[in-house]
Protein backbone atom coordinates (compact mmCIF):
# COMPACT_ATOMS: atom_id res chain seq x y z
CA UNK A 1 0.00 0.00 0.00
CA UNK A 2 2.78 2.37 0.96
CA UNK A 3 4.54 1.52 -2.31
CA UNK A 4 1.38 2.19 -4.29
CA UNK A 5 0.97 5.62 -2.72
CA UNK A 6 4.59 6.43 -3.29
CA UNK A 7 4.51 5.46 -6.95
CA UNK A 8 1.25 7.36 -7.39
CA UNK A 9 2.87 10.45 -5.94
CA UNK A 10 5.88 9.94 -8.22
CA UNK A 11 3.59 9.65 -11.25
CA UNK A 12 1.74 12.86 -10.39
CA UNK A 13 5.00 14.64 -9.75
CA UNK A 14 6.43 13.52 -13.10
CA UNK A 15 3.65 15.05 -15.23
CA UNK A 16 4.02 18.29 -13.29
CA UNK A 17 7.77 18.07 -13.81
CA UNK A 18 7.22 17.63 -17.54
CA UNK A 19 5.36 20.94 -17.75
CA UNK A 20 7.85 22.64 -15.38
CA UNK A 21 10.76 21.52 -17.52
CA UNK A 22 8.78 22.74 -20.52
CA UNK A 23 8.29 26.17 -18.97
CA UNK A 24 12.02 26.41 -18.37
CA UNK A 25 12.69 25.55 -22.03
CA UNK A 26 10.22 28.20 -23.19
CA UNK A 27 11.80 30.86 -20.97
CA UNK A 28 15.37 29.98 -21.92
CA UNK A 29 15.10 29.09 -25.60
CA UNK A 30 11.95 30.70 -26.98
CA UNK A 31 11.14 33.91 -25.08
CA UNK A 32 13.84 35.89 -26.93
CA UNK A 33 11.71 35.66 -30.10
CA UNK A 34 8.17 34.77 -28.97
CA UNK A 35 5.82 36.54 -26.54
CA UNK A 36 4.77 34.04 -23.86
CA UNK A 37 2.54 36.65 -22.19
CA UNK A 38 -0.05 39.01 -23.63
CA UNK A 39 -1.10 41.44 -24.82
CA UNK A 40 -0.43 41.34 -28.57
CA UNK A 41 1.45 44.24 -30.21
CA UNK A 42 -0.76 47.33 -30.40
CA UNK A 43 1.17 49.29 -33.05
CA UNK A 44 2.94 48.44 -36.31
CA UNK A 45 6.31 49.43 -34.84
CA UNK A 46 5.77 47.26 -31.78
CA UNK A 47 4.81 44.33 -34.02
CA UNK A 48 8.01 44.67 -36.07
CA UNK A 49 10.08 44.32 -32.86
CA UNK A 50 8.69 40.81 -32.34
CA UNK A 51 10.96 38.22 -33.89
CA UNK A 52 8.36 35.43 -34.05
CA UNK A 53 4.57 34.95 -33.79
CA UNK A 54 2.99 35.26 -30.32
CA UNK A 55 2.72 32.02 -28.36
CA UNK A 56 0.76 33.23 -25.34
CA UNK A 57 -2.44 31.54 -26.59
CA UNK A 58 -0.71 28.46 -28.07
CA UNK A 59 -3.02 26.04 -26.22
CA UNK A 60 -6.08 27.49 -27.98
CA UNK A 61 -4.37 27.61 -31.37
CA UNK A 62 -2.27 24.54 -32.16
CA UNK A 63 -3.07 20.89 -32.60
CA UNK A 64 -0.88 19.22 -29.99
CA UNK A 65 0.27 16.40 -32.27
CA UNK A 66 1.40 18.78 -35.02
CA UNK A 67 3.12 21.09 -32.56
CA UNK A 68 5.29 18.37 -31.01
CA UNK A 69 6.27 17.00 -34.43
CA UNK A 70 7.09 20.44 -35.83
CA UNK A 71 9.31 21.37 -32.89
CA UNK A 72 11.36 18.23 -33.59
CA UNK A 73 11.79 19.13 -37.23
CA UNK A 74 10.58 22.68 -37.97
CA UNK A 75 10.10 23.79 -41.57
CA UNK A 76 9.14 27.15 -43.03
CA UNK A 77 5.45 28.12 -42.86
CA UNK A 78 5.68 31.71 -44.09
CA UNK A 79 7.40 31.75 -47.50
CA UNK A 80 8.59 35.33 -46.95
CA UNK A 81 9.49 34.83 -43.27
CA UNK A 82 8.40 36.92 -40.31
CA UNK A 83 7.83 39.83 -40.97
CA UNK A 84 7.50 39.67 -44.74
CA UNK A 85 8.59 43.33 -45.22
CA UNK A 86 11.94 42.58 -43.58
CA UNK A 87 12.75 39.77 -46.05
CA UNK A 88 11.98 41.15 -49.52
CA UNK A 89 14.02 43.05 -52.10
CA UNK A 90 13.19 44.76 -55.38
CA UNK A 91 13.43 42.44 -58.45
CA UNK A 92 13.24 42.93 -62.22
CA UNK A 93 9.55 42.12 -62.63
CA UNK A 94 8.37 42.28 -59.01
CA UNK A 95 9.66 42.28 -55.43
CA UNK A 96 11.36 38.99 -54.55
CA UNK A 97 11.95 37.10 -51.31
CA UNK A 98 15.49 37.69 -50.08
CA UNK A 99 16.23 34.08 -49.16
CA UNK A 100 19.64 34.99 -47.75
CA UNK A 101 17.93 36.74 -44.82
CA UNK A 102 15.79 33.74 -43.80
CA UNK A 103 17.06 31.66 -40.86
CA UNK A 104 16.11 28.04 -40.11
CA UNK A 105 13.96 27.66 -36.95
CA UNK A 106 15.69 26.15 -33.88
CA UNK A 107 14.71 22.50 -33.29
CA UNK A 108 14.30 20.51 -30.07
CA UNK A 109 15.17 16.95 -28.99
CA UNK A 110 12.29 14.45 -28.64
CA UNK A 111 12.22 14.92 -24.86
CA UNK A 112 12.40 18.72 -24.99
CA UNK A 113 9.73 18.86 -27.74
CA UNK A 114 7.37 16.86 -25.54
CA UNK A 115 8.04 19.08 -22.53
CA UNK A 116 7.74 22.34 -24.46
CA UNK A 117 4.49 21.14 -26.10
CA UNK A 118 3.11 20.23 -22.67
CA UNK A 119 3.84 23.76 -21.40
CA UNK A 120 2.59 25.50 -24.57
CA UNK A 121 -0.75 23.67 -24.53
CA UNK A 122 -1.40 25.14 -21.07
CA UNK A 123 -1.36 28.71 -22.47
CA UNK A 124 -5.03 29.36 -23.25
CA UNK A 125 -6.77 32.33 -24.84
CA UNK A 126 -9.70 33.89 -22.96
CA UNK A 127 -13.03 32.20 -23.75
CA UNK A 128 -14.30 35.51 -25.15
CA UNK A 129 -11.86 35.12 -28.08
CA UNK A 130 -12.51 31.53 -29.07
CA UNK A 131 -15.44 29.33 -28.19
CA UNK A 132 -15.53 25.55 -28.34
CA UNK A 133 -17.83 24.44 -31.14
CA UNK A 134 -17.42 27.60 -33.25
CA UNK A 135 -16.66 25.26 -36.16
CA UNK A 136 -19.82 23.33 -36.93
CA UNK A 137 -18.25 20.52 -38.98
CA UNK A 138 -19.27 19.46 -42.48
CA UNK A 139 -17.28 19.23 -45.68
CA UNK A 140 -16.89 20.89 -49.07
CA UNK A 141 -15.28 19.91 -52.38
CA UNK A 142 -11.84 21.38 -53.04
CA UNK A 143 -13.06 23.00 -56.28
CA UNK A 144 -16.02 24.80 -54.65
CA UNK A 145 -13.89 25.68 -51.63
CA UNK A 146 -11.30 27.24 -53.90
CA UNK A 147 -14.01 29.48 -55.44
CA UNK A 148 -15.00 30.73 -51.99
CA UNK A 149 -11.36 31.25 -50.95
CA UNK A 150 -10.06 32.81 -54.16
CA UNK A 151 -12.83 34.23 -56.39
CA UNK A 152 -15.32 35.42 -53.75
CA UNK A 153 -12.95 36.55 -51.00
CA UNK A 154 -9.55 37.12 -52.59
CA UNK A 155 -7.70 35.22 -49.86
CA UNK A 156 -5.26 33.64 -52.33
CA UNK A 157 -3.61 37.02 -52.98
CA UNK A 158 -1.55 36.51 -49.80
CA UNK A 159 -1.68 32.75 -49.19
CA UNK A 160 -0.37 29.70 -51.04
CA UNK A 161 -3.10 27.05 -51.53
CA UNK A 162 -0.52 24.52 -52.74
CA UNK A 163 3.27 24.54 -52.83
CA UNK A 164 4.40 27.29 -55.23
CA UNK A 165 0.89 28.57 -56.01
CA UNK A 166 -0.60 31.71 -54.45
CA UNK A 167 0.57 34.73 -52.47
CA UNK A 168 3.75 34.79 -50.41
CA UNK A 169 3.27 37.34 -47.64
CA UNK A 170 1.00 35.21 -45.42
CA UNK A 171 1.53 31.69 -44.03
CA UNK A 172 0.85 28.72 -46.37
CA UNK A 173 -2.76 27.63 -45.89
CA UNK A 174 -2.68 24.16 -47.44
CA UNK A 175 -1.43 22.72 -44.14
CA UNK A 176 -3.04 25.20 -41.75
CA UNK A 177 -5.94 22.95 -40.67
CA UNK A 178 -3.41 20.31 -39.66
CA UNK A 179 -1.52 22.89 -37.61
CA UNK A 180 -4.36 24.84 -35.98
CA UNK A 181 -7.59 23.98 -34.18
CA UNK A 182 -10.76 24.47 -36.28
CA UNK A 183 -12.41 26.73 -33.66
CA UNK A 184 -9.33 29.00 -33.71
CA UNK A 185 -9.51 29.22 -37.52
CA UNK A 186 -13.17 30.33 -37.37
CA UNK A 187 -12.33 32.96 -34.76
CA UNK A 188 -9.18 34.26 -36.50
CA UNK A 189 -10.75 34.60 -39.96
CA UNK A 190 -13.82 36.32 -38.43
CA UNK A 191 -11.67 38.90 -36.63
CA UNK A 192 -7.88 38.76 -37.20
CA UNK A 193 -7.43 42.07 -35.33
CA UNK A 194 -8.86 40.59 -32.13
CA UNK A 195 -5.79 38.31 -32.06
CA UNK A 196 -3.19 40.54 -33.65
CA UNK A 197 -4.39 44.17 -34.11
CA UNK A 198 -1.74 45.09 -36.72
CA UNK A 199 -1.43 41.78 -38.61
CA UNK A 200 -1.12 42.49 -42.34
CA UNK A 201 -4.28 40.40 -42.84
CA UNK A 202 -7.53 42.32 -43.40
CA UNK A 203 -10.91 41.59 -41.82
CA UNK A 204 -12.83 40.80 -44.99
CA UNK A 205 -16.19 40.65 -43.19
CA UNK A 206 -16.96 37.21 -44.54
CA UNK A 207 -20.52 36.07 -43.69
CA UNK A 208 -20.65 33.48 -40.89
CA UNK A 209 -21.87 30.69 -43.20
CA UNK A 210 -18.97 31.31 -45.59
CA UNK A 211 -16.45 31.24 -42.76
CA UNK A 212 -17.62 27.69 -42.06
CA UNK A 213 -17.08 26.90 -45.77
CA UNK A 214 -13.59 28.42 -45.70
CA UNK A 215 -12.58 26.25 -42.75
CA UNK A 216 -14.11 23.17 -44.44
CA UNK A 217 -11.95 24.02 -47.45
CA UNK A 218 -8.79 24.40 -45.33
CA UNK A 219 -9.54 20.99 -43.83
CA UNK A 220 -10.00 19.44 -47.28
CA UNK A 221 -6.64 20.91 -48.36
CA UNK A 222 -4.91 19.58 -45.24
CA UNK A 223 -6.07 16.02 -46.06
CA UNK A 224 -4.01 15.98 -49.27
CA UNK A 225 -0.63 14.38 -48.84
CA UNK A 226 1.57 17.32 -49.86
CA UNK A 227 4.83 15.59 -48.99
CA UNK A 228 4.28 13.02 -51.71
CA UNK A 229 3.42 15.50 -54.46
CA UNK B 1 6.92 68.06 -2.48
CA UNK B 2 5.72 64.51 -2.51
CA UNK B 3 2.57 65.72 -4.18
CA UNK B 4 4.49 67.50 -6.88
CA UNK B 5 6.52 64.38 -7.65
CA UNK B 6 3.34 62.40 -7.84
CA UNK B 7 1.67 64.76 -10.27
CA UNK B 8 4.78 64.75 -12.46
CA UNK B 9 4.66 60.97 -12.47
CA UNK B 10 0.98 61.03 -13.40
CA UNK B 11 1.71 63.47 -16.18
CA UNK B 12 4.52 61.28 -17.55
CA UNK B 13 2.35 58.20 -17.39
CA UNK B 14 -0.53 59.95 -19.12
CA UNK B 15 1.79 61.22 -21.83
CA UNK B 16 3.11 57.71 -22.38
CA UNK B 17 -0.37 56.25 -22.45
CA UNK B 18 -1.62 58.70 -25.02
CA UNK B 19 1.46 58.25 -27.22
CA UNK B 20 0.42 54.61 -27.62
CA UNK B 21 -2.82 55.87 -29.12
CA UNK B 22 -1.01 58.16 -31.56
CA UNK B 23 -1.36 57.06 -35.11
CA UNK B 24 1.42 55.37 -37.05
CA UNK B 25 3.02 57.27 -39.95
CA UNK B 26 1.67 56.64 -43.44
CA UNK B 27 5.12 55.32 -44.47
CA UNK B 28 5.04 52.59 -41.83
CA UNK B 29 1.42 51.67 -42.50
CA UNK B 30 2.11 51.50 -46.25
CA UNK B 31 5.07 49.21 -45.57
CA UNK B 32 3.15 46.92 -43.22
CA UNK B 33 -0.11 46.62 -45.15
CA UNK B 34 0.39 47.71 -48.79
CA UNK B 35 3.91 46.63 -49.84
CA UNK B 36 2.84 42.97 -50.08
CA UNK B 37 0.78 43.78 -53.22
CA UNK B 38 1.59 47.33 -54.35
CA UNK B 39 5.34 46.80 -53.92
CA UNK B 40 8.23 48.41 -52.06
CA UNK B 41 8.32 51.14 -54.72
CA UNK B 42 4.52 51.50 -54.85
CA UNK B 43 4.58 50.53 -58.54
CA UNK B 44 2.11 47.64 -58.25
CA UNK B 45 4.85 44.98 -58.36
CA UNK B 46 4.62 43.47 -54.87
CA UNK B 47 5.93 40.10 -53.75
CA UNK B 48 2.40 38.61 -54.08
CA UNK B 49 1.53 39.57 -57.66
CA UNK B 50 2.69 36.52 -59.63
CA UNK B 51 -0.54 34.50 -59.22
CA UNK B 52 -3.00 37.41 -58.86
CA UNK B 53 -5.72 37.62 -61.54
CA UNK B 54 -6.02 41.44 -61.29
CA UNK B 55 -2.84 43.49 -60.93
CA UNK B 56 -2.59 45.97 -58.05
CA UNK B 57 -2.72 49.65 -59.06
CA UNK B 58 0.58 51.40 -59.84
CA UNK B 59 0.50 54.12 -57.16
CA UNK B 60 3.38 55.99 -58.82
CA UNK B 61 1.41 56.57 -62.03
CA UNK B 62 -0.32 59.95 -62.30
CA UNK B 63 -2.36 58.50 -65.16
CA UNK B 64 -3.68 55.53 -63.15
CA UNK B 65 -4.28 57.55 -59.97
CA UNK B 66 -5.17 61.03 -61.19
CA UNK B 67 -8.81 60.28 -62.02
CA UNK B 68 -9.76 59.49 -58.43
CA UNK B 69 -11.00 61.98 -55.84
CA UNK B 70 -9.62 61.89 -52.29
CA UNK B 71 -13.04 60.65 -51.16
CA UNK B 72 -12.81 57.67 -53.55
CA UNK B 73 -9.30 56.82 -52.35
CA UNK B 74 -10.45 57.00 -48.72
CA UNK B 75 -13.41 54.75 -49.51
CA UNK B 76 -11.40 52.08 -51.36
CA UNK B 77 -8.77 51.88 -48.59
CA UNK B 78 -11.37 51.66 -45.83
CA UNK B 79 -13.94 49.41 -47.53
CA UNK B 80 -11.95 47.59 -50.22
CA UNK B 81 -12.15 47.25 -54.01
CA UNK B 82 -15.76 46.02 -54.08
CA UNK B 83 -16.98 49.31 -52.55
CA UNK B 84 -16.01 51.18 -55.75
CA UNK B 85 -16.86 48.32 -58.16
CA UNK B 86 -13.26 47.16 -58.32
CA UNK B 87 -11.62 43.80 -57.60
CA UNK B 88 -12.14 41.88 -54.34
CA UNK B 89 -8.34 41.47 -54.37
CA UNK B 90 -8.01 45.02 -53.04
CA UNK B 91 -8.81 44.37 -49.33
CA UNK B 92 -10.76 46.59 -46.89
CA UNK B 93 -8.48 48.02 -44.18
CA UNK B 94 -11.13 49.69 -42.00
CA UNK B 95 -10.52 47.27 -39.11
CA UNK B 96 -6.75 47.75 -39.21
CA UNK B 97 -6.42 51.54 -39.61
CA UNK B 98 -8.09 54.55 -37.99
CA UNK B 99 -9.83 57.12 -40.23
CA UNK B 100 -7.00 59.52 -39.44
CA UNK B 101 -4.40 56.99 -40.60
CA UNK B 102 -6.39 56.40 -43.80
CA UNK B 103 -6.51 60.16 -44.48
CA UNK B 104 -2.71 60.23 -44.03
CA UNK B 105 -2.40 57.35 -46.51
CA UNK B 106 -4.46 59.27 -49.08
CA UNK B 107 -2.01 62.19 -48.75
CA UNK B 108 0.88 59.74 -49.04
CA UNK B 109 -0.60 58.27 -52.26
CA UNK B 110 -0.88 61.79 -53.70
CA UNK B 111 2.83 62.23 -53.07
CA UNK B 112 3.66 58.88 -54.73
CA UNK B 113 1.69 59.69 -57.91
CA UNK B 114 2.59 63.38 -57.89
CA UNK B 115 -1.06 64.03 -58.72
CA UNK B 116 -3.30 66.29 -56.67
C1 LIG C 1 15.46 33.29 -33.39
C2 LIG C 1 14.08 33.51 -33.08
C3 LIG C 1 13.25 32.30 -32.66
C4 LIG C 1 13.46 31.45 -31.62
C5 LIG C 1 14.63 31.43 -30.63
C6 LIG C 1 12.32 30.56 -31.59
N1 LIG C 1 11.46 30.86 -32.60
FE1 LIG C 1 9.71 29.94 -32.99
N2 LIG C 1 9.47 31.09 -34.67
C7 LIG C 1 10.31 32.09 -35.07
C8 LIG C 1 9.88 32.59 -36.36
C9 LIG C 1 10.54 33.69 -37.17
C10 LIG C 1 8.74 31.83 -36.71
C11 LIG C 1 7.93 31.91 -38.01
C12 LIG C 1 8.43 30.78 -38.90
C13 LIG C 1 7.64 30.57 -40.15
O1 LIG C 1 6.49 30.99 -40.22
O2 LIG C 1 8.16 29.95 -41.10
C14 LIG C 1 8.50 30.91 -35.62
C15 LIG C 1 7.45 30.01 -35.58
C16 LIG C 1 7.14 29.21 -34.49
C17 LIG C 1 5.95 28.40 -34.38
C18 LIG C 1 4.84 28.32 -35.41
C19 LIG C 1 4.06 29.57 -35.31
C20 LIG C 1 2.86 29.66 -36.20
O3 LIG C 1 1.78 29.78 -35.66
O4 LIG C 1 3.00 29.64 -37.41
C21 LIG C 1 6.01 27.76 -33.17
C22 LIG C 1 4.98 26.83 -32.58
C23 LIG C 1 7.25 28.15 -32.55
N3 LIG C 1 7.92 29.03 -33.38
C24 LIG C 1 7.70 27.71 -31.31
C25 LIG C 1 8.95 27.98 -30.79
C26 LIG C 1 9.47 27.38 -29.57
C27 LIG C 1 8.72 26.39 -28.71
C28 LIG C 1 10.74 27.88 -29.40
C29 LIG C 1 11.73 27.56 -28.30
C30 LIG C 1 12.13 26.18 -28.23
C31 LIG C 1 10.99 28.82 -30.50
N4 LIG C 1 9.90 28.83 -31.31
C32 LIG C 1 12.16 29.55 -30.65
C33 LIG C 1 11.41 32.55 -34.38
C34 LIG C 1 11.98 31.93 -33.29
C1 LIG D 1 -3.38 41.09 -47.53
C2 LIG D 1 -2.90 39.76 -47.30
C3 LIG D 1 -3.89 38.75 -46.74
C4 LIG D 1 -5.15 38.45 -47.20
C5 LIG D 1 -5.91 39.09 -48.34
C6 LIG D 1 -5.61 37.35 -46.38
N1 LIG D 1 -4.66 37.01 -45.45
FE1 LIG D 1 -4.77 35.49 -44.12
N2 LIG D 1 -3.00 36.06 -43.30
C7 LIG D 1 -2.19 37.06 -43.77
C8 LIG D 1 -1.06 37.22 -42.88
C9 LIG D 1 0.07 38.22 -43.06
C10 LIG D 1 -1.22 36.26 -41.84
C11 LIG D 1 -0.33 36.06 -40.61
C12 LIG D 1 -0.97 36.80 -39.48
C13 LIG D 1 -0.18 36.83 -38.22
O1 LIG D 1 1.03 36.60 -38.23
O2 LIG D 1 -0.79 37.15 -37.18
C14 LIG D 1 -2.43 35.53 -42.16
C15 LIG D 1 -2.92 34.46 -41.42
C16 LIG D 1 -3.97 33.65 -41.81
C17 LIG D 1 -4.34 32.41 -41.19
C18 LIG D 1 -3.57 31.72 -40.07
C19 LIG D 1 -3.71 32.38 -38.80
C20 LIG D 1 -2.42 32.40 -38.03
O3 LIG D 1 -2.50 32.61 -36.82
O4 LIG D 1 -1.33 32.22 -38.60
C21 LIG D 1 -5.45 31.93 -41.84
C22 LIG D 1 -6.21 30.65 -41.55
C23 LIG D 1 -5.79 32.89 -42.85
N3 LIG D 1 -4.87 33.92 -42.81
C24 LIG D 1 -6.88 32.79 -43.72
C25 LIG D 1 -7.27 33.78 -44.61
C26 LIG D 1 -8.54 33.80 -45.31
C27 LIG D 1 -9.62 32.76 -45.18
C28 LIG D 1 -8.54 34.94 -46.07
C29 LIG D 1 -9.66 35.47 -46.94
C30 LIG D 1 -10.90 35.75 -46.25
C31 LIG D 1 -7.26 35.60 -45.86
N4 LIG D 1 -6.52 34.88 -44.97
C32 LIG D 1 -6.86 36.76 -46.51
C33 LIG D 1 -2.41 37.82 -44.90
C34 LIG D 1 -3.59 37.84 -45.64
C1 LIG E 1 -3.95 41.71 -51.44
C2 LIG E 1 -3.31 42.67 -52.31
C3 LIG E 1 -3.49 44.15 -52.00
C4 LIG E 1 -3.12 44.81 -50.84
C5 LIG E 1 -2.46 44.22 -49.61
C6 LIG E 1 -3.46 46.19 -51.06
N1 LIG E 1 -4.02 46.35 -52.29
FE1 LIG E 1 -4.65 48.11 -53.11
N2 LIG E 1 -5.22 47.13 -54.81
C7 LIG E 1 -5.05 45.79 -55.05
C8 LIG E 1 -5.55 45.47 -56.38
C9 LIG E 1 -5.55 44.09 -57.04
C10 LIG E 1 -6.03 46.69 -56.94
C11 LIG E 1 -6.66 46.89 -58.32
C12 LIG E 1 -8.16 46.72 -58.24
C13 LIG E 1 -8.81 46.78 -59.59
O1 LIG E 1 -8.22 47.34 -60.51
O2 LIG E 1 -9.91 46.24 -59.71
C14 LIG E 1 -5.80 47.70 -55.92
C15 LIG E 1 -6.15 49.04 -56.08
C16 LIG E 1 -5.89 50.02 -55.16
C17 LIG E 1 -6.22 51.43 -55.36
C18 LIG E 1 -6.86 52.03 -56.58
C19 LIG E 1 -8.35 51.91 -56.61
C20 LIG E 1 -8.89 52.57 -57.84
O3 LIG E 1 -9.30 51.87 -58.75
O4 LIG E 1 -8.84 53.80 -57.93
C21 LIG E 1 -5.80 52.08 -54.23
C22 LIG E 1 -5.91 53.57 -53.96
C23 LIG E 1 -5.21 51.11 -53.34
N3 LIG E 1 -5.29 49.87 -53.94
C24 LIG E 1 -4.65 51.41 -52.12
C25 LIG E 1 -4.11 50.47 -51.25
C26 LIG E 1 -3.55 50.79 -49.95
C27 LIG E 1 -3.39 52.19 -49.39
C28 LIG E 1 -3.17 49.61 -49.40
C29 LIG E 1 -2.57 49.39 -48.02
C30 LIG E 1 -3.30 49.97 -46.90
C31 LIG E 1 -3.48 48.54 -50.34
N4 LIG E 1 -4.05 49.10 -51.43
C32 LIG E 1 -3.24 47.19 -50.12
C33 LIG E 1 -4.50 44.86 -54.18
C34 LIG E 1 -4.04 45.13 -52.91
Amino acid sequence: MKYLLLSLAALLASSAVLADEGEAILEEQCASCHALKGPAAQTVEELWQRKGPDLFYAGSKYNREWLEKWLLKPRRLRPAGYHYMQHIKPGKKRDMIDVSTLQPHPSLSAKAAREATEALMKLKAPASLVSAGAFKGGSISISFGEMVFDKFNGCMACHQIEPDYGGLSGPEVYTVAKRYQADYLVSFISDPQAWNPKAPMPNKHVAAANIQKLVQYLQALAKENWDEK
Amino acid sequence: MKNKCFSWLMFALLAMGSSAAWSTSAEDNYKNFCWQCHGMAGNGMGVNVQDMSVQPRDHTSAKAMGGRSDADLFKVIKQGGLAIDKSVLMPPWGDSLSDEEIRDLVKYLRKLCKCG
